[in-house]
């Protein structure tokens, strides 16, 4: 489904990314994890296709084609959704209409009607439900004076409406207290399906004890170091990062 | 939508009828060229006399120069004061009419009727429509509504007009109000009796004879006790006149008890890209409340080279309201000085102003704003907020309250902020399937939604549709 091979990227002449490889497989859960400035959101920012990055080697392929080509909105429309590290708050848009103008782009995109509004509706009322959100949500601006577990449900959420092939969880743990970690990795459980993926992007073990990766990948200074099963996770969490980069110092 | 479908592509007699050329007075304003006016339109002498004297105060004023907007002087000599019916010309087919004028009407949604009519193709007469302009004059009518152009008012309704012409805006209230009142061609005029609700919003767009719109209006709205009207001006198609210059003046009178909401869209010719050409947009709009009554402003500016326009509301009686919900919008080169005069006479006075400015290119938006309480409006209270959202590096705003307080128990809050659209914004979009321009509607429909939510319903769609539409192509 996704093919990175030897990625290189950086913003502003500074290389973040010297390298990256990785395949994931439709149905596979991967997580990467690694120390702050790795460039672990570097990589969900390249992947999404934001402009500050520039891709200066290697290449992306995403089924079978070539993402790097493609604008962020016709990468969202061939099925990638990124869950944001800091969701943006934008005023006087409720998230209905938010999610509504979403959807129906998606569809226009694939020569698709707008989804009619009654079933829109019902989905999205399911979805809330899924997340053990209020109703209320829906009116209110978005992300507007959300808490920040709000805004990472809220994340969700849309992913669960979009039914993206590729979901990247960028930090999504963070500021989560541990009801509403319990509840986003539920729902990301339930979405868990042969035909769809997920890269979650953590700093801790603490999330994958909710969503078990079959693949676990440790980014250091812009390279995947070490890659393995799950088991890698908890050998990280009782050693520490210092361990990786001493091995790392010793070669 | 569908009567008003109906009446707009009804009567369209420009070109048909009249012979231009003899129509047109020559340039220049001096009191000849206002008799003749007067005398094309057939006024008593009481309007005649009326013209003259605000001519003469006219001479003896000065074009302001405080707004913070620069442009070249109108040549007043250069003007022609007269000419009717406006000098459209007549066009076969739309094939004839500019695309991107038809590509904006697309995007617009606007019907191909309308769009011919708007664009100055001939067309047929709907049979139908005669009969739905009677039911609908017949219906007013029977309320005790008077709705009819300034002309036709200053023949059947010379009391009502003696009366309240000029009553809010003096002709000694500013340069182009003056002007105006010497040279004003028509306009609207509107009387709601005692008690009565009007039944449906009241439109120019499709005003009883209609005349056109002229380049000197005079609109008049007066709603008597415990009557209330909505009443729109404008229109969200894009709007081409030979006259530069416009000065408008429009007076509103609330007596006890009554509420008065005025809707305006506005959507001149900006000029093009390069700021050349577009329309000078200068109007006097003003309000009087008695007691216990209301006046709701709401603009949607997204038109003209140039614009100065402070609509006001004067709160003279007891427990009046006074609103002012306004969108300005200014893209490539054009300026906007605009706001309103909140003044506090009567006790226990409320005003609320909303204004969000959205300044895209290399244009500069300001907003003017005047809240005065007066020594003897105990416990007045006045809540303002005035937002700008820029768009891109080459474009200004300026905020310019001015607040007059004179007496103690006054309740003043002023709220700014100025912010820009973000690439953040912009990419969280993107990533959820919205594209750009698609991305920039919403946000600038969010940002707006205070002021837009005061719109009739199908006024609103329009509207937003006519943000997006102007704001088109400035994020690169």
């Amino acid at each position: 489904m996704l093919h990175i091979k030897n990625l290189h990227a950086s913003i502003e002449d500074n290389k973040i990314l010297k390298g990256i490889n990785l395949e994931v497989r439709p149905g596979e859960v991967h997580a990467i994890m690694g120390p702050n400035g790795s460039g672990k959101s570097t990589l969900s920012s390249v992947i999404a296709g934001r402009e500050e990055y520039e891709v200066t080697e290697g290449s992306i392929e995403f089924l079978n084609e070539d993402l790097l080509s493609l604008s962020p909105e016709e990468r969202a429309h061939a099925g990638i959704f990124l869950s944001f590290q800091y969701p943006v708050e934008i005023p006087g848009v409720s998230l209905t209409n938010f999610i509504k103008t979403s959807m129906n782009e998606t569809r226009k995109a694939k020569g698709l009607e707008p989804y009619p509004a009654k079933d829109l509706l019902k989905k999205m009322r399911d979805c809330l439900e899924l997340l053990e959100m209020d109703k209320g949500f829906l009116s209110r601006s978005l992300n507007e004076g959300f808490s920040g577990g709000e805004k990472k449900r809220n994340e969700i959420f849309q992913m669960a409406l979009l039914e993206p092939k590729l979901a990247i969880l960028d930090e999504t743990d963070s500021g989560l207290d541990i009801d509403a970690l319990r509840i986003v990795a539920s729902g990301v459980n339930k979405l868990r399906s042969p035909k769809n993926s997920f890269v979650l992007i953590t700093h801790y073990q603490r999330l994958l004890n909710y969503i078990e990766p079959d693949y676990v990948h440790v980014l250091f200074n812009g390279k995947i170091v070490r890659s393995g099963g799950k088991e890698l996770a908890h050998e990280l969490e009782s050693k520490g990062y210092d361990w990786i980069k001493q091995e790392l110092a010793e070669v | 939508m569908e009567i008003l479908d109906k009446i707009t592509k009804s009567d369209y007699k420009y070109g048909f009828t009249t012979d231009i050329e003899s129509d047109k007075a020559p340039n220049g304003i001096n009191e000849d060229i206002i008799r003749l006016i007067s005398s094309k339109k057939n006024e008593p002498e009481w309007m005649l006399q009326w013209r003259l004297e605000a001519f003469a105060i006219w001479q003896e004023m000065k074009e302001p120069d405080w707004a913070n907007v620069t442009y070249k002087k109108p040549d007043f000599n250069a003007i022609s004061y007269y000419s009717a019916p406006k000098p459209k010309k007549v066009l076969d087919s739309l094939d004839e009419v500019d695309p991107e004028l038809l590509k904006t009407f697309a995007k617009l949604g606007i019907s191909l009727d309308e769009q011919k009519r708007l664009s100055g193709v001939a067309i047929d007469i709907v049979v139908d429509s005669v009969s739905v302009k009677t039911t609908f004059k017949a219906k007013l009518a029977e309320l005790g509504i008077i709705f009819c152009s300034m002309t036709e008012a200053i023949h059947e309704h010379p009391e009502l007009v003696q009366k309240y012409l000029g009553r809010v805006v003096p002709r000694t209230d500013n340069f182009y109000a003056a002007l105006n009142s010497a040279v004003f061609t028509d306009g609207s005029f509107c009387f709601i009796p005692k008690g009565v609700r009007c039944p449906m919003e009241l439109s120019t767009y499709f005003r009883i004879n209609e005349s056109g719109t002229g380049q000197f209006e005079r609109t008049l709205v007066i709603a008597d006790e415990d009557s209330y009207v909505s009443y729109l001006e404008g229109c969200t198609a894009p709007m081409r006149d030979e006259n530069q210059l416009h000065a408008a003046v429009v007076e509103l009178v609330a007596m006890d008890g009554a509420e008065i909401k005025y809707s305006t869209v506005q959507n001149w010719y900006p000029g093009d890209v390069n700021g050349l050409g577009g329309i000078f947009n200068f109007v006097t709009k003003r309000g009087i409340c008695e007691r216990n009554a209301k006046i709701s402003w709401t603009q949607v500016e997204t038109g003209s080279a140039v614009t100065w326009k402070y609509p006001s509301c004067i709160l003279k009686g007891e427990n009046s309201v006074g609103e002012f919900y306004s969108v300005a919008v200014t893209n490539n080169y054009q300026q906007a000085d605009t706001g309103t005069k909140m003044i506090h006479l009567g006790k226990n006075t409320k005003s609320t102003i909303i204004s969000k400015g959205i300044c895209a290119g290399k244009s500069n938006g300001s907003y003017r704003g005047l809240v005065k309480i007066g020594p003897r409006a105990d416990n007045a209270r006045n809540f303002s907020q005035c937002d700008s959202l820029l768009m891109g590096d080459g474009c200004g705003s300026h905020t310019f309250p001015y607040i007059e307080i004179a007496n103690k128990s006054a309740q003043v809050e002023h709220e700014a902020t100025t912010s820009k659209i973000g690439e953040d914004q912009l990419f969280y979009c993107n990533q959820r399937g919205i594209p750009t321009e698609e991305a920039i509607a919403l946000i600038v429909n969010g940002y707006c939604k205070d002021v837009l939510s005061q719109l009739p319903m199908e006024f609103a769609v329009e509207a937003q549709k006519l943000l997006a539409v102007s704001l088109e192509g400035s994020v690169g």
